[in-house]
């Protein structure tokens, strides 16, 4: 690892004042708040991430899990993926997103990692890691090793040109289908980024992954009050039982009238540069009955533009299949 | 970890190296001893432990939380001690596979390895033992099934793992009896 100064200021704003006039995202700062550490140590002892200076923010007051107005819960950035997986309210109102935490990482890394690491935490395409390979994401204009090579894990939806890598987090898929809202803090005051607007696709930018600005930090992540308890649920399909990345997983939420759906909530992860969603998906399954006919439906018109590439075309089958099947887990309909 | 490569060996002959940054001081308590040491800010606890205070327990397998031979307790909770720096875990309380016996008297779950043949070259023992006290204290496994799951984040190259889910189904089941069914 590269030698770097560390910091470990005691309020939010003295936090601020340690990554402040840092132009551009996040992504590119050179002075690099650390939580949890279980991503941005890793990438720089890979020499794939060079800050020359940590600002430990691990132990700011921004771990609690609360109540807010309105019947929803705002999860503390700093809370660990653990305590907010196996909180009460959690597990009872936002099944889905517990499901979805626990399916990641291992018991000891998800006892480190926060809520707000997980949400930037980078791809774990290969070549992204390999730095003796070409990657746009990691050194802009270099190429992408990917498209070209061992490409397995990647990008089915959204890709381009310069990067077919995709977001790796299980949280961030259930978060995007319940429309969480990202709470952050910055020099010019704090801000809402709705979670759709928060990671961005590649693009010919595929150096950046999200949209928060170098300056700021996430200080919570704000639920909903409809949490789809009653009819969700996260299926991850890897290559191995436990303890892998998704190949590709599904978020699936229903609110359903009798056997009728009356809105449909559909979050992919492991097929694009973020979390994956798509309006027209969830509009073919409302008003309609849940029937295994009609899961597959929304599956063809989710992947209407899904692109294999040399190593990856079975995943659009694969998620096809992952799909129905998530659907028919929460609608509670049998499926093969 | 514990060799930086400054900017110096990057061959930018035009830009002069930036000084070092300095040494920082971390107090710990280890094992129940108040240990002080003094660490660049990029050791990582794991090394911390191994290099600064000759406490070899703990393993380095992979150096990037996928293996689970580091696996420590700070402050009770079960972590990849490779994947956090030392002066991150100033002030916290550390507890590795050195300091779970007491005296000569083994931990339960050290016990229940001996006696269930949990490995055979052992060097993911002390990450699997630290990892199982610290699910245990955790409390969410039921089944085997479970334990699987739970400690999915400890690999064992030697496939010991039929053996290791017996020692801590049979600790777990003893004390739950000992809790008078309390799970
Ligand atoms: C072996 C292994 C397996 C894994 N498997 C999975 C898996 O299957 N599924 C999955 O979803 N994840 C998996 N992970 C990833 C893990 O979930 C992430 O590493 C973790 O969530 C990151 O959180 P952290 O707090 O440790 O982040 P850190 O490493 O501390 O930070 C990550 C980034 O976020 C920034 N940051 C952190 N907090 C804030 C904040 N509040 N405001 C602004 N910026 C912030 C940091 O500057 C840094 O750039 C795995 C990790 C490992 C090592
Ligand atoms: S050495 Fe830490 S997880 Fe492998
Ligand atoms: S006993 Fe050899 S690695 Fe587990």
């Amino acid at each position: 690892m590269r030698a770097f100064s560390y910091d470990r200021p005691d309020s939010v704003d003295a936090a601020l004042r340690g990554v402040a006039n840092q132009p551009g995202t996040t992504t590119e700062a050179a002075v690099k708040f650390v939580a949890g550490g279980t991503n941005l140590l890793d990438l720089m002892k890979a020499d794939v991430m060079r800050p020359d200076r940590l600002v430990d923010i691990s132990r700011l007051n921004l771990d609690k899990i609360e109540e807010v107005d309105g019947g929803g819960l705002r999860l503390g950035a700093l809370a660990r993926n653990s305590d907010t997986a196996y909180d009460a309210r959690v597990q009872a109102r936002y099944p889905m997103l517990s499901k979805a935490i626990l399916a990641g990482a291992s018991a000891q890394l998800r006892n480190m990692a926060t809520n707000g690491g997980n949400l930037l935490q980078r791809t774990r395409c290969y070549y992204f890691y390999d730095t003796g390979t070409p990657c746009n994401k990691r050194e802009p204009g270099t190429g992408c090793g990917a498209l070209t090579g061992v490409n397995r894990i990647h990008a089915i939806l959204g890709a381009s040109d310069h990067c077919i890598a995709v977001h790796p987090s299980d949280m961030c898929v259930a978060l995007a289908a319940l429309e969480a809202i990202v709470r952050v803090t910055g020099p010019k005051g704090e801000r809402t980024i709705p979670f759709a607007d928060f990671h961005r696709l590649p693009g010919d930018t595929p150096h950046i992954d999200s949209t928060l600005a170098a300056d700021e930090l996430i200080t919570a992540i704000d639920l909903p009050a409809k949490g789809f308890a009653e009819h969700s649920t996260y299926l991850k399909v890897r290559d191995r039982a436990s303890y892998a990345f998704a190949l590709v997983s599904v978020a699936a939420a229903l609110e359903l009238d009798g056997q009728t759906i009356r809105t449909a909530r559909l979050a992919l992860g492991g097929v694009a540069h973020k979390p994956w969603r798509d309006p027209a998906a969830e509009a073919e399954l409302a008003g309609k009955p849940a029937s295994l006919e009609n899961f597959r439906e929304a599956s063809r018109v989710l992947l209407r533009d899904a692109k294999g590439q040399s190593h990856n075309a079975f995943k659009i089958g694969l998620a096809e299949r992952a799909i129905v099947r998530a659907l028919a887990e929460a609608a509670g309909v049998e499926h093969p | 970890m514990s060799q930086p490569t400054g900017p110096a060996s990057q061959g930018h002959a035009h830009k002069q190296p930036a000084p070092p940054p300095d040494l920082m001081d971390v107090t710990l308590t280890i094992n129940g001893s108040r240990k002080t040491l003094r660490v660049a800010p990029w050791t990582s606890l794991l090394d911390a432990l191994r290099l600064h205070l000759d406490m070899t327990g703990t393993k380095k397998g992979c150096d990037h939380g996928q293996c689970g031979a580091c696996t420590v307790l700070v402050d009770g909770r079960r972590i990849n001690s490779c994947l956090t720096l030392a002066v991150m875990a100033e002030g916290r309380t550390v507890t590795t596979i050195e300091g779970l016996a007491s005296g000569d008297a083994l931990h339960p779950l050290q016990e229940a390895f001996v006696e269930h043949d949990a490995f055979q070259c052992g060097y993911c023992t002390p990450g699997q033992i630290c990892s199982a006290v610290g699910m245990l204290e955790e409390g969410h496994a039921r089944t085997d099934d479970d334990i699987r799951e739970l400690m999915s984040g400890n690999l064992c190259r030697c496939g010991a793992y039929p053996n290791i889910v017996a020692a801590i189904r049979q600790v777990m089941d003893s004390q739950a009896q000992k809790d008078g069914g309390k799970p």
